[in-house]
C-alpha cells in the first residue's frame, strides 16, 4: 500500500475562487492511502515545495497528489521537488484543478466536487506508479550529412567547426547540388559559383569532413545517438586515390556523343567526365551506360592516355560501415518533369525551356559560353516570355502540385531583369498569376525589374504556346488589360514547380522519417522545431523539408547543424522514462506491435524460457528500444495479448482514473 | 426562382466549386473565343462565384462559348469554367421551358469523338 | 424514458497530451465554460486509448465517452491519431450494435490553438448526451479479480 500525501494549491485566488480547496483537502484525506492531505496558497513556490519535502520525510510519503494548475506548466518542479527529498519523480501526478475546473466552472459547489473527482483519479493513478529511472544510451561523436548541395555542405562545415567529425554522402560524382548550375543569385546578382566553390573547397580541404561522392546510403540501423549506416560507393571505374583530375581522358576519350546532365542535355559531354571545372572531388567517373569499352570491351583510351594510370575498368560498387550519431537530410530539390505540360510545347520546341535550363543558357560555363542563344539555330532571340507557376499551385495530384514553389517569382525576376541587361533591344514578358516576394530586398528587386529595366509583368496566364515557322505562338490572357494577347515570341521559359529529390521517399522510409503528401520532410514542430525531424536523431536541412532560397536554405543548414553539435556535445542521452514495456511471458510474438510502431523501436528477439521438465523452450518475443521509443502507446493497443504496457501510462493507472471518474 | 437557390442550382449542375478559382487567367488564355464574347472565361466563374448571375445569364458570351473544354483541360485548379457555362445555359432553357429543338433535327454528320457535353451543348446554342 | 431532474450526466474525455489536453488548459486559461460533468484523462497520444478503456467507463456508469486528439497529420508521433481514428470506428459500430446509442461515443481533433472548439464541442457532447438520458450499464461478467 502506498503512504500518498495529497497537497491542494489555492494558486492565490484562482483556485480557491470558485473550489473550497480545505473542503478538497479534507475529502481526499479520507480516501483509502492517503496519509496526509493539506491545502496551502501556492505550492510552486520554494515554501510550498519545502512543504512537500518535508511531508515527504515526515510521513514518510511513498505518493505525491499535487492539485493544482496544469501539469503542462509544473509536472517537473514537484517531479525535481520530490526527487531531491529522495522520491522518485515519477511517482508524483497532478490533478488538474486550475485549467480544467476552477477556470471554467462558476458555480462553487460543482467545481468543488469535480476538484474532488479528478484529485481522486490523481490518488487512483499514484497507487500503480512505479519509480521510473530514465536510461542513457551512449552518443557515437560523428555526424551523417545526406546530400551535399549548398544545404548538406554548410551543415557539414558548421559541425566540423565545432569539433565533430561529419561525412558527406552525394549521389553525384561531385558535391554542390543545384547551386553548381545557378548562374546568379537574386537579390544580389552575385555569382552562384563565385560564393559556392570556396565552400566545397573547404568541405574538401576540412580534416574533420570526409566526402563520400557518388555514394547513396544503403541501410540504415539503430537510433538516436548509434545509428548504423551502410554507404554504396558506386564503380567510378577510376581510382580515386590516383587520379589527379587533368581532365586529359575527358578531352580524348572517343564517345562524344553523351547528353550532358549538367546542362541538363543542352549539349553533349564525353563518356568519361568531369562535371565541371571546379568538381570536388575533381576526378574523373566512366558513364556505364555510354562507355564503350565496358559495353563491347573495345577501346580503352582513357586508360591509355591516363598517365597517372587511375583507370580501372573492372571497379566494383564497396559498401562501407560506418557508425554516427546523428544524421542530417539534405537531399533537396528537382524541377518537375514538363512533359505533362503540352500546352506550353516543351517537348515539340527545343526552344521552350525550363528556368533551370535558362540559367544555364545564360550561364558562363555553359552550353553557350553565356551567350544567349535559341538552341533551336543558335539565333539571339528578341522575344522572350517567362511563364510563371508552371506545375505550382495544382489542384490534385495529376495538375502538379499543391505548394507555392516560392523561388520561382524571385528567379524568374532575376532572369528577365539580365536579359534586359545584357542584351536591351529584347523585349521581355512575364505573365504572372501573383507575384510572391516576401523577403529581404525581395520586392525592391521585382519592382527594379519592371521600373528600372522595363520587364513587362502581365497578370494573366499563357494558355497556349504553338511552334510555328521558327517562332513560338504565345496566345495569354491579359486578366488587368481586359484583353487576349498573341506575342511571337522566339523562347519561352517556364518556371518549372520543385519537388523533393526522388530518393528522398526510400530514404524517409530507411530513417523511418515521416513525409507529408508532397514527399517533403515533416519537422517535429511546424513553429517551433523546424529543422527536427520527428525521429529523435534525424534532423532537416535546406529543400528537403520545404521550397527554399539559397539564404533560407543556408539559415537552416546552420540550424541543423547547431542542432547536431547540442546532441554530439552530450556523452550520454537521457531517454524518455515512460515507455513501452511489454511482458515477455504474455507475448505471442506475432508482430503487431512491430508494425504500429512509428519509430521502429520494437524488435523481435528469439529468447530461451525454462520449459516443462527442465526443458528450454526458444519463443519470439518483442523487445522494446528504450532509447528509441517515444512512449506514444500504439503499441500497447495492437498488442492482442495485453502483453505490451506503457510505463507511467499502464492500462491499470488508465482503467483506475477511469473508475475513480465514473464512481 | 431566388437568386440564392439558382447559383447554387448552377453549381450543382455544373459540379464545380468556382471558391476553387486562384484567378490565374489561363482559362481566358487558353480560349479561342476569347474575342467573340462579352464576358470572357474568367469572368463567368468570377460573376457565379460574386453572384452576377442574371449579367451572365443575359449575355451573349455565353453562347460564343465553343464548348472545346480548352480551359477544363488547362484549368491548374479543376474549376472548369467551360462546365460552369454550360451549368448557366441549362439554367437558361430551365427558365424559358421547353426546348425548341426536335430530335430528328440532330444533324447526321455527327461525329462519335465530339464530347457528348459539346452536342447538348451546341443543340441549346442553336435554339437561342 | 424515466426523468430524472437531479441527474447529471457522468462524461469521460480522454485528451492526448500535445494538443487536445492543451487545447483543454487553453479553454480554461481563456475561461470558457463547460459544464463540470466532463472530466478528462490524460493519455500520451490518442492511439494510446484502449478500446478497453470505453468499455470500462460504460461499466462504470459513464453516459458518454468522448477522445481528443491532435488533426489528423499533425499527431507528435507522426501516426497515432489515424490508428485511434480507425480503432475507434470499428469500436462504435460494435458499441451501437451493443445498444450504446452511437451518439454516446465520439472522436474530435483539437488542436493546442483550439480553446474555443474545445469548449464548444464539450458543451455540444454535454447537451446531446443529456438529451439522450441516462445510459444502460454494460456489466462486467467476468471473474472479479
Amino acid at each position: 500500500m502506498q503512504r500518498i500525501g495529497v497537497f491542494v494549491c489555492h494558486c492565490g485566488t484562482n483556485i480557491a475562487a470558485t473550489v473550497d480547496v480545505k473542503k478538497v483537502a479534507e475529502t481526499l484525506g479520507h480516501e483509502p492511502g492517503v496519509v496526509f492531505s493539506t491545502d496551502y496558497p501556492y505550492m510552486c513556490s520554494q515554501s510550498g515545495q519545502d512543504l512537500i519535502k518535508n511531508a515527504i520525510h515526515e510521513h514518510k510519503l511513498t505518493g505525491v497528489v499535487v492539485c493544482s494548475c496544469s501539469p503542462r506548466m509544473h509536472e517537473q518542479t514537484f517531479r525535481k521537488a520530490c526527487a531531491s527529498a529522495g522520491l522518485n519523480g515519477y511517482m508524483v501526478e497532478i490533478a488538474n484543478i486550475r485549467e480544467q475546473c476552477s477556470w471554467i466552472h462558476k458555480d462553487k459547489d460543482e467545481a468543488t466536487e469535480k476538484a474532488v473527482i479528478l484529485g481522486r483519479a490523481a490518488i487512483a493513478k499514484v497507487h500503480l506508479d512505479a519509480p521510473l529511472t530514465a536510461g542513457e544510451s551512449p552518443v557515437t561523436k560523428r555526424a551523417l550529412v545526406i546530400g551535399g548541395g549548398i544545404a548538406g555542405i554548410q551543415t557539414a562545415l558548421d559541425i566540423a567547426d565545432a569539433g565533430f567529425e561529419v561525412d558527406i554522402v552525394e549521389k553525384k560524382p561531385t558535391i554542390g547540388g543545384k547551386m553548381t548550375q545557378i548562374d546568379k543569385t537574386f537579390p544580389t546578382l552575385d555569382c552562384a559559383a563565385c560564393i559556392l566553390t570556396p565552400k566545397m573547397v573547404e568541405a574538401a580541404q576540412n580534416e574533420k569532413i570526409k566526402i563520400y561522392a557518388y555514394s547513396e546510403v544503403e541501410a540504415v540501423k539503430g537510433f538516436v545517438g548509434n545509428f548504423h549506416v551502410t554507404i554504396r560507393k558506386k564503380a567510378r571505374y577510376v581510382n580515386e586515390d590516383v587520379c589527379t583530375g587533368c581532365g586529359l581522358c575527358t578531352e580524348k576519350c572517343p564517345q562524344k556523343k553523351v547528353p550532358n546532365d549538367f546542362n541538363l542535355g543542352l549539349d553533349t559531354r564525353r563518356a568519361i567526365y568531369i562535371p565541371f571545372a571546379q568538381a570536388v572531388p575533381k576526378i574523373a567517373t566512366i558513364d556505364a551506360d555510354y562507355c564503350t569499352m565496358l559495353k563491347t570491351g573495345k577501346c580503352g583510351v582513357c586508360s591509355k592516355v591516363c598517365t597517372a594510370g587511375a583507370i580501372d575498368y573492372k571497379q566494383q560498387d564497396t559498401l562501407v560501415e560506418q557508425e554516427y550519431g546523428a544524421i542530417v537530410v539534405a537531399t533537396g530539390f528537382n524541377p518537375i518533369k514538363l512533359d505533362k505540360f503540352d500546352e506550353f510545347a516543351y517537348s515539340q520546341s527545343p526552344d521552350v525551356v525550363s528556368s533551370l535550363e535558362f540559367e544555364r543558357l545564360m550561364n558562363a560555363a555553359g552550353p553557350t559560353g553565356g551567350t544567349l542563344l535559341r538552341p533551336s539555330d543558335g539565333t539571339h532571340p528578341k522575344t522572350l516570355v517567362f511563364v510563371q507557376c508552371v506545375g505550382s499551385r495544382c489542384d490534385g495530384a495529376e495538375k502538379g502540385k499543391p505548394y507555392c514553389s516560392k523561388i520561382c517569382c524571385m528567379y524568374t525576376a532575376k532572369h528577365a531583369m539580365l536579359c534586359r541587361e545584357k542584351y536591351p533591344d529584347t523585349d521581355v514578358y512575364v505573365f504572372y498569376i501573383d507575384v510572391r516576394t516576401p523577403g529581404k530586398n525581395f520586392d525592391e528587386f521585382y519592382r527594379r525589374a519592371v521600373e528600372e529595366y522595363g520587364v513587362h509583368y502581365i497578370k494573366g496566364m499563357v494558355g497556349k504556346v504553338v511552334p510555328e515557322n521558327g517562332k513560338l505562338k504565345v496566345q495569354a490572357s491579359d486578366l488587368i488589360g481586359g484583353r487576349q494577347l498573341h506575342i511571337d515570341a522566339d523562347m519561352v521559359v517556364l518556371a518549372a514547380a520543385i519537388e523533393p529529390d526522388e530518393t528522398a521517399r526510400p530514404l524517409a522510409t530507411m530513417l523511418t522519417a515521416s513525409m507529408d503528401t508532397n514527399d517533403f520532410f515533416t519537422e517535429a514542430h511546424p513553429k517551433l522545431r523546424p529543422v527536427e525531424s520527428p525521429t529523435a536523431g534525424i534532423f532537416l536541412s535546406g529543400a528537403c523539408q520545404g521550397p527554399k532560397d539559397i539564404p533560407e536554405t543556408v539559415a537552416q543548414a546552420g540550424a541543423a547543424a547547431s542542432k547536431v553539435i547540442g546532441l554530439l556535445a552530450k556523452d550520454h542521452l537521457t531517454c524518455n522514462p515512460c515507455v513501452a514495456q511489454p511482458d515477455e511471458m504474455m507475448c505471442n510474438g506475432c508482430s503487431n506491435c512491430e508494425k504500429v510502431c512509428p519509430y521502429g523501436a520494437i524488435t523481435y528477439i528469439d529468447k530461451e524460457f525454462r520449459g516443462p521438465n527442465r526443458t528450454t523452450l526458444i519463443r519470439r518475443v518483442a523487445q522494446v528500444n528504450p532509447a528509441v521509443c517515444q512512449g506514444c502507446g500504439a503499441c500497447t493497443v495492437a498488442c492482442m495479448s495485453g502483453a505490451m504496457d506503457l510505463k507511467g501510462f499502464s492500462n491499470k493507472q488508465i482503467m483506475a482514473e477511469v473508475d475513480a471518474i465514473c464512481r | 426562382m431566388n437568386k440564392e437557390y439558382l447559383i447554387e442550382d448552377i453549381k450543382r449542375i455544373a459540379g464545380v466549386n468556382p471558391r476553387k478559382c486562384m484567378k490565374c487567367g489561363k482559362c481566358s488564355g487558353a480560349c479561342p473565343a476569347y474575342d467573340e464574347m462579352d464576358y470572357h472565361p474568367h469572368q463567368f466563374v468570377d460573376m457565379v462565384e460574386t453572384g452576377r448571375i442574371e449579367e451572365l445569364m443575359n449575355s451573349r458570351g455565353i453562347y460564343r462559348c465553343l464548348s472545346c473544354f480548352a480551359c477544363v483541360e488547362r484549368c491548374p485548379r479543376s474549376v472548369e469554367p467551360a462546365a460552369l457555362i454550360e451549368a448557366v445555359r441549362d439554367a437558361v432553357v430551365r427558365q424559358q421551358g421547353a426546348d425548341h429543338l426536335k430530335p430528328e433535327r440532330i444533324p447526321e454528320i455527327l461525329d462519335e469523338d465530339i464530347p457528348q457535353q459539346a452536342i447538348t451543348s451546341a443543340f441549346r446554342k442553336y435554339k437561342k | 424514458m424515466q426523468v430524472n431532474e437531479s441527474w447529471k450526466p457522468t462524461i469521460v474525455a480522454f485528451c492526448c497530451n500535445w494538443c487536445s489536453y492543451a487545447g483543454a488548459d487553453l479553454s480554461g486559461t481563456n475561461r470558457l465554460n463547460y459544464p463540470a460533468n466532463v472530466k478528462i484523462i490524460r493519455i500520451p497520444c490518442s492511439c494510446r486509448l484502449n478500446p478497453m478503456f470505453i468499455l470500462r467507463a460504460f461499466q462504470r456508469g459513464a453516459d458518454g465517452v468522448i477522445l481528443c486528439g491532435c488533426h489528423p497529420g499533425d499527431c507528435h508521433y507522426t501516426t497515432g491519431n489515424y490508428y485511434a481514428r480507425r480503432r475507434m470506428t470499428l469500436l462504435f459500430s460494435m458499441l451501437d450494435f451493443l445498444g450504446i446509442e452511437k451518439e454516446r461515443t465520439r472522436v474530435e481533433w483539437v488542436s493546442a490553438a483550439e480553446g474555443a472548439k474545445f469548449a464548444a464541442t464539450m458543451n455540444d457532447f454535454v447537451a446531446t448526451i443529456t438529451k439522450l438520458g441516462e445510459n444502460r450499464r454494460l456489466e462486467d461478467l467476468r471473474c472479479k479479480e
